[in-house]
Formats: structure tokens, C-alpha cells, sequence
């Protein structure tokens, strides 16, 4: 990022701007896709603007955790690969992939979209563990809410596939049973800029925002995840502003979804 | 190979899926869907599908890796945890490392090096999909992607196996067929010099089965070509019906 481009853009913003020619509290174009993946036991491709994200649900049995011992298991892994971005390198996950994968994570789990309960199998015993994996084929900023939108999608989409006796799971022979999903999480996140909260920002805006901040929020206007990850404070304004931010546009969002 | 099938893997001289044993499955090519890297496409044979990106040409990290002479062509080849029936654990391992070095060598041979010296030119392949074949996909995709990028190459390099099962010798594969078949051969080729950049091997076949087997691996290329070739001037390209659209 050139100096002078840095500078442009904040100006641009100071006057409420952004170079793609949207409003600051403006997401990109949402595009979907969903169980494309054969392989996979649920599948979604969300394309948020140039920002893409593909992400698979795989169901396996476990052994259910000692202390509750009648739920399943649950884990997000996302990766920012280097096939995505100029920015990426390969190898083992950085803090950043690690801050994505448990960011979305907690706004899944704790939204309580899934029923834990309903992935046991043989209280004790057998659990399914659900494990999602969520990889960028475009990274052009806010992966965050693009990955959280692939993550639920692939979740809606998922079937578990058969059991044999022992509880081993028959990946051939697939079930027409899904997951119950019990609300629709939603994530918006948010660059500062200058003085400006912006939402959606594209991977040029990322390059030059000071802080950002991601706001999860369920159904009934309630939140249920958050994460400041930059250097620079916060006002008390600033961050009660994007709570009420994120809940209408989160509104907005599942809106658009069940259009979709 | 995994041993033998219950079920026979032909059928009144038909594939399992109703494919005569030198036809190729139905694939599709599309250009750009990675915006952001150099070069990209998406290409899928059947039910493999894989994503191709190209980055570069660019300084090389890290140094020691630098040719002074000529590009470094470091390939990537990663599947997705959730592209096969039982999910695998994310990053690389020794199968996705053997498969990248030489897929390395399999496209290095198409390209102009000594036009980039001092430089590497990233490849990065995922398999978003694994239905047997994910290497040859792999090799179309980045073939595609690197001229997608504008690098500069002497031919295409295109790719496809070709195996027995059930006795039977056949062209491209697919899941069952690998699973319980006798023999897996994924060739590359650089079509117009008829050069083979990768051959692999696994399985038990005669002379004669290889012969054939190669044979039907030669007749496969000007396809091959075609898509990519078409692909590349229209942005998405797709063979079905035993033509090239």
C-alpha cells in the first residue's frame, strides 16, 4: 500500500466515502452457494464482494468429554492459505488464523445455535464431533463474517451420514437427518479509520485501519461473541455505536439469507 | 490397490458410471476465480474439483532457495479436510508432499525459467473435492493458471490417468475404480512436443496393458489441450458428450 493511496483513503472516509464507492455501514454483494462439496456433510461457498470462503462440515464419533458426558463435540479450523492472498504463507497456522478460526468458533457456539445434546450418540460412550473447516479461495478483507455466513450455511446443509453397529460412521450411506439449528448467527465486523467505524472493510481498507472489531449477534437482537484486535482504544460511543450497528445490520443480514 | 471389488467394475463393456474404457468423465474450466493471485483457475473432472493460484514471478523466500540462473516453480498441493470421506487432518503430509515435488517438475518443464532468474513462482493447488485423479486435475488447473498469469511457456501441460480394473485397462478413472482396481498410471504431457513431464505408476500391469494404457493416455491430450486452450481464451471452457464446448 503506497503512502498516497493511504492517505487518500483516509480522506475519503473522514467525508464518509470509501473507494469502492460505498457508504461506510455498507456490506458488499452477499452471493451463495450451497452443497457443492460431495465429499463433504455439508457445504457452502459465500462470496462477499471479491471475498470468497468455502466451508465443509465433517462429522466423525468420539468419545464424549468427562464433564458432559451427553454432548457431542464441536471445533472450527480456518486457514488463511496462501492460495488466497498475496499476504499468506504457508505453513503452520499463524496467531491471525488461530484468531479467526476461535473468533468464529465462539459466535457459533455461544450464539447456541447448535443443541450439543443432540450430537450424543451413547451417553458416555459415543459422541459425533462436528468439525467445520472454512478456507478463503479469495481473501479481499472481512473474512471474518463471510466465514461465520459459510459456517452456518454449511451447518444448514449438513446430513449425518449412517452408523453401523459399533457406532462407526458409514460415510457412503448418508441420512436425511440434518442438524437442528436453533438461531441464525451473524457477525459484522468493523475498521477504524480515522475517526470512522466502517463495516465490511475490503483487504485495502484493512491494510490501513488502526483497530477492528468484530460484533456477533443471534435472532433476537442479543450478542454473543466480540473481539477488538487492534492497537488503538476505543470510545465508549465508538464501541456502543457498532453494537447497534452490527445488530441492524446483522437484521438486515439473516434477512437477506432467507432470500437467498 | 486396495484389493477386489464384490461387484464387477464392468458391465456389458460399460463403466460403473455407463463410460466406455476411453472415455474421459465430463470436466469443466474456469478462469480468474482467484482475483487476487497472478493467475488462477478452477477445474473439476468429474467429481474432483481443485482450485489453481499463481503468484509470482517474485523475490524468493527464503534466500537460499534463490537459482541464479532461472525461476524456482514451488508447487503447493493441499487437500481440504473435508474433500474426502473421512476427514483429514489440515496441512501438509508425505503423500501431499511427494505429490507436490513432482507436480513441481511436471510443470517446470513447460515454462521458460531462464526468462525469471533470481525468482520463484508460487503455485498453490487445493482439492476442494476428491473423487481419484486429484493430481491430474491438480496438474490441468495449474497448467491453466500459469499461463492464465501471462508466465511464459512453451507448451500446455496437460493430464490424466489411466489404470486397469477388472481386468480391464481404461482411461481416467474414477473412486471404485481406483479403490478396487489393479493399476493407477497419471501421466503429463506437453501435448504439441508429445513430451511426458510426470509419470507415476502403481498397481501390476503387463507390457502390453501398458502399452495400452499409455496409448489411451496419448489419445486423451488434444482434449485436454482443447479445454485449456479454450478455457483460456473464453474464461470457462467445459467437455461433455466427447466435445470440448
Amino acid at each position: 500500500m503506497t503512502l498516497i493511496n493511504y492517505e487518500f483513503q483516509k480522506e475519503l472516509i473522514s467525508k464518509g466515502k470509501r473507494e469502492d464507492g460505498r457508504g461506510l455501514n455498507e456490506f458488499r454483494e452477499l452471493v451463495i452457494e450451497i452443497g457443492k462439496i460431495d465429499n463433504a456433510n455439508g457445504s457452502a461457498r459465500v462470496k462477499l464482494g471479491n471475498t470468497e470462503v468455502l466451508a465443509g462440515v465433517k462429522f466423525s464419533v468420539g468419545t464424549p468429554y468427562p464433564d458432559s458426558p451427553d454432548e457431542g463435540m464441536f471445533m472450527v479450523n480456518m486457514e488463511l492459505n496462501p492460495l488466497s492472498s498475496p499476504d499468506y504463507e504457508a505453513g503452520p497456522p499463524k496467531p491471525e488464523a488461530i484468531e479467526i478460526s476461535r473468533v468464529v468458533d465462539r459466535a457459533i457456539r455461544e450464539s447456541k445455535t447448535l443443541d450439543f445434546k443432540d450430537l450424543s450418540i451413547v451417553k458416555g460412550e459415543a459422541a459425533w464431533m462436528c468439525s467445520i473447516d472454512i478456507y478463503p479461495i479469495n481473501a479481499d478483507g472481512n473474512l471474518y463474517d463471510a466465514a461465520v455466513i459459510a459456517a452456518y450455511l454449511a451447518l444448514k446443509d449438513a446430513k449425518f451420514p449412517e452408523l453401523d453397529e459399533d457406532n462407526k460412521p458409514l460415510h457412503e450411506t448418508r441420512t436425511k437427518k440434518g442438524l437442528k439449528l436453533n438461531n441464525i448467527p451473524m457477525m459484522v465486523s468493523f475498521a477504524k479509520i480515522g475517526d470512522s467505524l466502517i463495516v465490511d472493510p475490503t483487504r485495502r481498507e484493512e491494510k490501513i485501519m488502526e483497530d477492528r472489531i468484530h460484533i456477533g449477534t443471534i435472532d433476537n437482537g442479543n450478542i454473543c461473541a466480540m473481539q477488538k484486535g487492534g492497537l488503538k482504544p476505543l470510545t465508549n460511543d465508538e464501541l456502543s455505536e457498532a453494537v447497534d450497528t452490527a445488530i441492524a445490520k446483522g437484521k438486515d443480514l439473516r434477512k437477506l439469507l432467507k432470500k437467498l | 490397490m486396495a484389493g477386489k471389488s464384490s461387484e464387477p467394475m464392468m458391465v456389458k463393456g460399460k463403466r460403473l458410471d455407463g463410460r466406455k474404457t476411453n472415455e474421459m468423465r465430463p470436466m469443466k474450466i474456469k478462469m480468474g476465480v482467484v482475483p487476487q493471485a497472478v493467475g488462477s483457475a478452477e477445474f473439476s473432472m468429474g467429481k474432483t474439483t481443485v482450485v489453481a493460484a499463481v503468484y509470482g514471478p517474485k523475490e524468493v523466500h527464503p534466500r537460499h532457495m534463490m537459482i541464479p540462473d532461472r525461476a524456482l516453480i514451488r508447487v503447493k498441493y493441499d487437500m481440504l479436510p473435508f474433500s474426502t470421506t473421512d476427514r483429514i487432518r489440515p496441512g501438509p503430509n508425505r503423500r501431499s508432499r511427494e505429490i507436490s515435488k513432482v507436480m513441481s517438475s511436471a510443470l517446470e518443464a513447460a515454462v521458460y525459467t531462464k526468462k525469471y532468474p533470481g525468482t520463484v513462482i508460487d503455485i498453490f493447488v487445493q482439492i476442494t473435492n476428491a473423487n481419484a485423479g486429484t493430481r491430474t486435475a491438480a496438474i490441468n488447473a495449474a497448467s491453466a493458471a500459469l499461463a492464465h498469469a501471462g508466465i511464459e511457456m512453451r507448451d500446455l501441460v496437460c493430464s490424466v490417468a489411466a489404470g486397469k480394473a477388472d481386468g480391464t485397462v481404461m482411461l481416467d478413472l474414477f473412486q471404485p475404480e481406483d479403490n478396487f482396481g489393479e493399476a493407477d498410471l497419471p501421466v503429463a504431457m506437453m501435448p504439441n512436443s508429445e513430451g511426458i513431464t510426470l509419470i507415476q505408476m502403481d498397481g501390476d500391469l503387463t507390457k502390453k496393458e501398458f502399452d495400452e494404457s499409455m496409448k489411451l493416455v496419448t489419445e486423451a491430450m488434444p482434449i485436454l489441450y482443447e479445454l485449456q486452450k479454450k478455457g483460456l481464451i473464453n474464461g470457462e471452457a467445459s467437455f461433455e458428450g466427447g466435445k470440448v464446448k
